[in-house]
């Protein structure tokens, strides 16, 4: 039977390596996920991967089991992520790298790449337009189908806060990307 | 009778909402919040994430990478009556002696070529233990300028600690570099004491408003920024290695 998270954390303490490579198999996947939606490429995505689990072997003595590890794996991942967004914006001759978002279409394959191409750049340019808290929000609530105590916790917001944030995500959205998305359909 | 407002759609496209059985039956009754609502799930619907796959086997390739990167976790049971500073500031006050006496034998009784070497490498083991001490430093201050804390106390045993060990070696190379002449270096280090002074000897456990204070001391002095560029130009610019010696 599987350890739970919390008898493996406890190991992991102790200084065992094992336990943690336990931690590091079994939320791999879903950090890359939320790194990759936030950063918009792989490699940076890659990168908070890796950053994200250093940071919580170093800070796991911090690590308080009300939320669930995930949810702190999450935090952490999304904070480093975040910052590498905002670096990258200040480095604006990097190349920018598109494929966070994407809109879905039901047009022919030629034309709805064309079309996803153009309002991916849209997308992405609205995106940057929201504060951190909001684009985490809205990436954590739609993308990931997170629960809004869920989201709660990762953001340390209470439920309406957190609500609040992902209704200032989508009204920015909608308001930034016009009719476009409509015609998609 | 009044219409729902945006945020109520949004609320109930994701089934957010307190009251989703009654925003069906308004809606199932008008029009015009009907097709607002149609409209906005279209825009929703339309957004979507595609991300590239990773296997099963992503955990173990994660796995590999990290491992030589994590540094051991602190466990004291041999000579743990010895401070846990003790061991870090022994090498530091090592490594200050070898140089100041790599000094003292360049201006005295060696012939000056051979002199010259021997002070050169002194200097260089002592860059370069700066230098890692710098990087060791880096590491305390981004664990506090980068944590998340919530609303309650902050436990910051760890950092505590490495600030602790951390002390000793600063005030040995402070000292030294101040004697040697190296300002940027002293300074450096002297905003680097006082911060480390201020970790030390904060509790394990800190509010959310001492924290704060701790953090705020660092992101005003540019700390972080200053002993990392310091860290890179010593890595980058170590005195150059001792010539062959010419004259014994």
């Amino acid at each position: 039977m599987q350890d739970s998270d919390a008898a493996v954390i406890a190991q992991a303490l102790e200084g065992d390596r094992d336990a943690f490579r336990v931690l590091v198999e079994r939320h791999s996947r879903a950090v890359f996920r939320l790194a990759f939606r936030i950063t918009g490429n792989e490699s940076d995505a890659e990168d908070v991967v890796q950053e994200s689990f250093l940071r919580a072997w170093r800070q796991l003595h911090r690590y308080e089991a009300r939320a669930g590890f995930g949810t702190w794996m999450y935090r952490i991942a999304s904070n480093y992520a975040l910052d590498l967004v905002r670096a990258r914006r200040r480095r604006p001759s990097e190349e920018i790298v598109e494929g966070t978002l994407a809109f879905a279409s039901n047009g022919p394959l030629p034309d709805r790449l064309a079309f996803s191409g153009e309002l991916r750049r849209r997308l992405e340019t609205v995106m940057a337009t929201l504060t951190p808290q909001e684009r985490l929000a809205f990436t954590l609530r739609h993308m990931e189908g997170q629960s809004i105590e869920e989201i709660g916790a990762v953001l340390g917001t209470a439920a309406n806060a957190t609500k609040n944030s992902i209704f200032r995500a989508v009204q920015k959205l909608r308001k930034g990307l016009g009719p476009a998305v409509g015609a998609t359909q | 009778m009044s219409h729902l407002s945006e945020e109520q759609l949004v609320l109930h496209y994701y089934a957010d909402g307190e009251s989703y059985a009654a925003v069906e039956t308004h809606l199932s009754e008008c029009e015009i919040c009907r097709q607002q609502f149609e409209t906005l799930r279209l825009e929703l619907d339309a957004i979507e994430s595609p991300v590239p796959e990773r296997g099963p086997e992503y955990g173990a390739e994660v796995w590999r990478r990290l491992e030589a990167r994590l540094p051991e976790r602190r466990v004291r049971a041999r000579f743990s009556w010895l401070p846990v500073w003790a061991p870090a500031v022994a090498v530091a006050t090592l490594v200050v002696m070898a140089f100041l006496a790599g000094n003292w034998y360049e201006r005295s009784k060696a012939p000056k070529e051979f002199a010259r070497g021997g002070g050169r490498v002194a200097e260089r083991i002592l860059v370069i233990a700066v230098g890692d001490h710098l990087d060791r430093s880096q590491m305390v201050l981004a664990e506090i300028a980068n944590a998340t804390p919530g609303s309650g106390p902050v436990d910051i045993t760890e950092e505590r600690q490495l600030a602790h060990d951390l002390l000793g070696e600063n005030r040995l190379y402070r000292q030294t570099a101040t004697r040697t002449g190296d300002a940027g270096v002293a300074s450096v280090l002297d905003d680097l004491e006082r911060v480390l002074v201020e970790i030390a000897n904060s509790p394990d456990r800190v509010s959310s408003a001492e924290f704060q204070v701790i953090r705020n001391r660092i992101e005003s002095q540019g700390l972080l920024f200053k002993v990392r560029v310091m860290g890179s130009r010593l890595r980058a610019n170590p005195p150059p290695p001792a010539a062959p010696n010419k004259v014994l």
